[in-house]
């Protein structure tokens, strides 16, 4: 637990932020922009045009040596021997009990380096866990300090982009990267992304933070890119139906609850989780996550209670008006037998019981491209 | 920056009196720190308030705020705008923003709120360092 007294961490672009009037706020212990102009407008921005998001938060792990495919195998859920050279997977780290330690993208940058993108507040207990996991002849390092982390995501994030690199981005296929070069600096351009928009994650040396921020900011001026905070990720990456860790899953949630089952290969071999996972998968999970938008007047919001027929049966994991879609959306887990779109609920917001009916995610998909 | 016809609270709501009657909004301080609203909650028409509690509610984007009421009294009118356009509250807090008047029981209230200095001054030093 984060102890009261503890300085809030920073990135390396915190005095840009702050120069620009950015609204600051405490994210899991870490000092961050919640939003530059509003959320409304980056929202839109990165639906329309594009956006800047500085996730240097998000933390690194680098598991190296000649079993790192193997250990990398051993403590996440989807299949890493699968994984071509140069190409990222969404994955999770799970307890022997089945629930989440986190959700990572993994990276494979060759047969004996893997690269993990884990969220912030979890890198020292990831860390942790894959340590004490390695029987494997493979070395394992936290190494977030070494990077900065920025997204350039939208529509026109690879019109931005582009224009500061000699790699052809274009030939990037989505969850696919390369290590090359973004405005004359060493960097990985990864084709992921946490809005459901096109756009690019990118990873490069701290020192030049704030000279890739502002050749970005300045080569999408052109197609009105804007700063973003952690408020349009959120309601991006909520519409896009994408999990949030503490929300949607947490220890005690497992994949299968959290509708993530594409990301478990049960068959890949023994995995940590693996017994307990294939036990659900058996008897079948008794609780699930659904997507639900409200009827009523109201917002249902993080942890809100949800009924059915007046019984408390659930709770919503995220919620918050949807600005592209003018709705009042969320998610919320329901018992498994009742998780099924259609179905109305009631979404108990300031002791009122509001009308809410499930619907199926994402709520919002952008037209395909790839 | 804040007019000084209004009489203002802590809580960051002001008052614009009229007689008896005094109209209700939350200040441009409140707004900015709210961000983006998106739906406003406000009693019926025919509600006794008291000063201090609870009357409604504001939510922006991120997050619900609690409005409380500056003065007591009755509500004689709501802006029904705001149910279709919230962003008013951002976009003029202190005019076309306003939430509700309010018929006062207790006009004395007026006397223990904030002039338009004192509150930007009550402003200043809440936000240290900024």
């Amino acid at each position: 637990m984060t102890q009261p007294a503890a300085p809030l961490k920073t990135t390396a672009l915190h005095s840009v932020h702050r120069r620009m009037g950015a609204k600051m706020v405490d994210f899991g212990g870490w000092e961050m922009p919640l939003q530059y102009s509003g959320i409304l407008e980056e929202h839109a921005a990165v639906r329309s045009a594009a956006g800047l998001f500085d996730v240097s938060h998000m933390g690194e792990i680098e598991i190296h040596g000649p079993e790192a495919g193997a250990l990398t195998d051993y403590v996440t859920t989807n299949s890493v021997a699968k994984l071509q050279t140069g190409q990222a997977q969404y994955s999770g780290l799970l307890y022997d009990h089945g629930g989440f330690v986190d959700d990572i993208l993994v990276h494979k940058i060759a047969n004996d380096l893997y690269f993990l993108c884990v969220n912030a507040s979890n890198q020292e207990k990831d860390y942790q866990h894959i340590a004490r996991a390695n029987g494997f002849t493979a070395s394992v390092d936290l190494a977030s300090d070494r990077y900065t982390q920025l997204a350039v995501q939208g529509p026109r994030a690879l019109a931005t982009l582009q224009k500061l690199t000699a790699t052809d981005l274009a030939a990037i296929r989505y969850y696919h990267f390369i290590d090359g070069r973004a405005a004359g600096l060493p960097a990985r351009i990864a084709r992921t992304g946490y809005t459901g928009e096109d756009g690019f994650e990118i990873y490069f040396a701290p020192e030049y933070s704030e000279r890739l921020w502002t050749d970005i900011l300045n080569a999408g001026e052109e197609f009105g890119i804007k700063p973003c905070g952690l408020g349009a990720r959120n309601t991006l990456r909520l519409e896009a139906g994408m999990a949030l860790y503490g929300h949607e899953i947490h220890s005690t949630i497992t994949p299968f609850e959290a509708g993530l089952d594409w990301i478990v290969k049960l068959d890949k071999g023994e995995f940590i989780g693996r017994a307990a996972l294939a036990r659900q998968k058996g008897q079948g999970v008794t609780r699930k996550l659904i997507g639900f938008e409200m009827t009523g007047r109201g917002i249902g919001r993080d942890d809100y209670e949800v009924f059915l027929d007046n019984v408390p049966v659930g709770w919503v994991s995220s919620g918050c008006p949807s600005p592209t879609l003018k709705k009042n959306i969320g998610m919320c887990y329901l018992p498994a037998v009742q998780a099924k779109t259609g179905q109305r609920i009631q979404v108990v917001i300031r002791n009122q019981a509001v009308d809410a009916v499930t619907i199926s995610m994402p709520f919002y998909k952008r037209d395909a491209i790839l | 920056m804040y007019p000084e016809d209004l009489h203002y609270t802590k809580q960051h709501e002001w008052v614009r009196l009229s007689g008896d009657v005094g109209a209700v909004g939350i200040t441009d301080h409140a707004q900015k720190e709210l961000g983006d609203i998106v739906y406003v909650d406000l009693p019926r028409v025919g509600a006794k308030v008291e000063q201090a509690k609870v009357m409604g509610s504001v939510e922006s984007v991120k997050a619900v705020s609690d409005i409380y009421s500056p003065v007591s009294g009755e509500v004689i009118e709501i802006n029904s705008a705001l149910a279709t356009a919230p962003e008013k509250l951002n976009e003029s807090p202190h005019g076309d923003g306003w939430m509700v008047k309010i018929r006062l029981s207790v006009p004395t209230e007026i006397q223990g709120l904030l002039s338009a200095a004192d509150y930007a001054k009550y402003v200043a030093e809440e936000e240290p360092g900024k």
